[in-house]
């Protein structure tokens, strides 16, 4: 049996166990999902959206739907838990309300999971949810949307500011045969509303498993929405995340998407700048080692005029890693006076690593400022030599010189906590970390 | 004990020979100026004795306090007190100017079996060595080097040198490029950091920079060898006369030495 059927004769069973009130509409989507993924099935190598990736491991394994959601302490849990902060806890794709905390919300937010959205708030999830990720054309959402059951639903009313981010820590938890799960995650800000999300995902143990999250963000008018993801999964899970990004006008929508783990990795992130006045900065910072593959697929689209994007991807690689950036800026035919700019910067700290990088442009307006670039290399040996003839030693200014490649993306970083594990991280990954440590 | 004492000193780069017997003894306390056109070699010089390493050297030895210096990695020669100010600071995104010199100054302390200095009186000790060069402090939290004009990357070197406290110093070309108020800042900054057991080579094109620097001994060179050295009424004589004379005395004898057919 291949992998597809394999996966719909899943869905069988998924949708038999599925318990609670569901609006209709959702069942439907689901049911629609899953007929597409039977049609489209996985890409082919050939396919022009996954080439340069390598989906056997997918492919090749046969999934099952997770049965365990709990089964750990707080202990294991408080890596990823961040003082002033309200959290959710997702295990396998599912809510877990004991180690959830969503203290003092002001009035009208929720934050909760999607089953009980589903349930409390059926207008709402029915309004926003799958309205817009879709599945047409990508399997990955289109098994998400087939499998949707639970994740994180946050909606922030018209002119209400969330002060503390929402945590929102995805765990995965190995069982004995690899499962496969689908965290859907909805973000809405209302009008003039505001809230910081921090995504993070990793894993309690070893083993491998699948997680294929799908995250929608709906900014309205005027609202700011600030978010942070940071996958930091064992290199024995697969991770397919699509991010999607809708705003209207004047809204400003930031995405951080930060990725050091996983064996397998991609990364959709598609933003529509669908009102005038908008902003979109999405950044990115990916390091990868071993056998380890990332790819991050970006897709701007500008609707409306006056809108400004900002992209900014980079890249460390060492061992036999490959990473994959493909960036699109679509302007459309009325979007004048667009401002977008897309740059992927990849280093390079070992022979065997490749990049493959293609940052495009398509521009059906005439009065637009676009810019895109993209470069992979080495240290540069003229600043290694200068930093050691000042009397730092070669793996300290190969240290150095790699944090300051990263450095402006972690100084973005608004969220202490987020900030602080990111540079904790790079600290212990390279081979001089204490004199970067000392020194910065 | 001599400070730097080169002899025969050949260097090739990408098989071309730069460097064709080079001789220079440097006494502590003493300045040198290196002076010659264009393409002498005086560049590479500076950058074999930091210890670049796609400078082959092919003959000779150099000495630096009685030890082989070419032995050494660029960071352990730092480490024992040389210095170079390059002739083109590189810039380097993302790495501030303050953070850089606490990682260099404290590699150097370590390896001297001082204690590392914490932020705060790194800080001051800064700000002091700032004054000297005079430098705007705003630069101290700038990446290094990146978007300074000309003579504030040239301040800077001066800046590192005096933070760093350097047993021997090579300036290459320091004072290219800068107005007379920075070349003044430079050369008072070098000055101040005369003393008995310090020593400096000095390359430059210009004799002006030597009004301000008063060397002990002013070398020519040219064609990688030093082929002429004197008191600095040399640098008057290289200044109103160029090379000119010097390269057809160097072609003259060449031909002399040249086998006859
Ligand atoms: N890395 C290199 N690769 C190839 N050739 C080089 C390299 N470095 C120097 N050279 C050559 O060696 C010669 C000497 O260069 P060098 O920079 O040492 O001269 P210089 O005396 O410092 O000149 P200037 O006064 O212009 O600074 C030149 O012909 C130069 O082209
Ligand atoms: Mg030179």
């Amino acid at each position: 049996m291949s992998t597809v059927e394999h996966l719909t004769g899943e869905y069988q069973k998924f949708v038999q166990d599925l318990s609670g009130d569901w609006p209709s509409a959702l069942t439907e989507r689901r049911r629609q999902a899953i007929e597409r993924f039977g049609e489209i099935g996985f890409p082919s190598r050939r396919a022009e959206q996954w080439r340069f990736i390598n989906l056997n491991p997918i492919t090749e394994t046969t999934f099952r739907l997770p049965e365990s959601f709990n089964g750990f302490g707080a202990a294991e849990l408080e890596p990823y838990v961040y003082d002033g902060c309200h959290q959710i806890v997702l295990v396998n794709g599912r809510f877990v309300a004991e180690h959830s905390r969503l203290g003092d919300l002001p009035e009208g937010v929720i934050v909760a999971s999607l089953a009980t959205a589903a349930a409390e708030h059926a207008e709402l999830v029915e309004r926003y949810v799958g309205r817009f990720a879709k599945f047409d054309d990508h399997p990955f959402v289109a098994l998400n949307t087939a499998f949707l059951r639970d994740g994180a639903f946050i909606y922030v009313p018209k002119g209400v500011v969330v002060e503390e981010p929402i945590n929102l820590i995805c765990l995965g938890l190995p069982e004995a045969e690899p499962v496969a799960f689908y965290p859907r995650n909805l973000i809405v800000a209302e009008e003039s509303a505001q809230v910081t999300v921090v995504e993070q995902y990793a894993s309690l143990g070893d083993g491998s498993y699948m997680t294929s999250p799908v995250t929608e963000v709906a900014a309205g008018a005027n609202a700011v929405i600030d978010h942070y993801k940071l996958q930091r999964e064992s290199t024995e899970a697969i991770h397919m995340a699509t991010f999607q990004i809708h705003q209207q006008r004047d809204s400003n929508v930031s995405s951080h998407s930060i990725s050091w783990g996983g064996g397998l990795v991609r990364n959709d992130v598609n933003a529509v700048l669908d009102g005038e006045g908008c902003e979109s900065t999405l950044n990115g910072l990916y390091m990868v080692e071993g056998e380890q593959q990332i790819d991050n697929h970006m897709r701007v689209d500008h609707a409306m005029p006056n809108c400004d994007s900002h992209e900014l991807y980079k890249g460390i690689l060492e061992g036999r890693a490959r990473a994959v950036f493909n960036g699109l800026i679509h302007v459309h035919k009325d979007a004048q006076k667009t401002d977008a700019k897309q740059t992927n910067r990849n280093l390079l700290l070992s022979k065997e690593a490749l990049v493959n990088s293609h940052p495009q442009l398509e521009i059906f307006a005439d009065d637009v400022k676009c810019t895109h670039g993209s470069t992979t290399g080495h240290l540069d040996d003229v600043a290694v030599f200068y930093l050691r003839s000042r009397g730092i030693g070669e793996e300290a200014a190969r240290s150095l010189l790699t944090y300051a490649f990263a450095a402006d993306i972690v100084e973005r970083i608004k969220v202490g906590a987020v900030r602080r594990e990111l540079e904790e991280f790079l600290f212990r990954r390279l081979p001089r970390g204490e004199v970067v440590r000392q020194a910065v | 004990m001599t400070m730097l004492e080169i002899k025969n000193l050949h260097v090739r780069v990408e098989d071309q020979e730069i460097i064709k017997g080079l001789d220079l003894t440097v006494n502590p306390g003493e300045v040198h100026a290196v002076m010659g056109p264009n393409g002498s070699g005086k560049s590479t010089l500076a950058q074999v004795l930091a210890g670049k390493d796609e400078y082959e050297v092919t003959e000779g030895e150099v000495r630096y306090k009685g030890e082989e210096l070419l032995e050494l990695a660029p960071e352990e020669r730092a480490r024992e007190g040389l210095f170079l100010a390059f002739q083109y600071p590189v810039e380097i995104p993302g790495v501030s100017n303050v953070y850089f010199l606490k990682a260099a100054l404290n590699a150097i302390r370590k390896h001297r079996g001082q204690e590392e200095m914490d932020a705060m009186d790194f800080l001051s000790y800064v700000r002091e060595k700032m004054s000297v060069v005079k430098m705007d402090e705003s630069l101290l939290n700038r990446p290094v080097n990146e978007g300074f004009s000309g003579g504030e990357k040239k301040r800077n070197e001066i800046f590192h040198l005096s933070v760093l406290d350097p047993t021997l110093a090579v300036l290459d070309e320091t004072d290219s490029g800068l107005d007379i108020d920075a070349l003044k800042i430079v050369a008072d900054g070098v000055n101040s950091l005369r003393s008995p057991d310090r020593a400096f080579v000095v390359i430059t094109h210009y004799q002006r920079l030597l009004n301000y620097i008063v060397p002990d001994k002013v070398h020519a060179m040219i064609d990688g060898r030093i082929v002429e050295s004197g008191g600095k009424e040399l640098a008057h004589e290289l200044e109103e006369k160029g090379y000119a004379w010097l390269e057809e005395r160097v072609a003259a004898g060449e031909a002399a030495s040249a086998p006859s057919s």
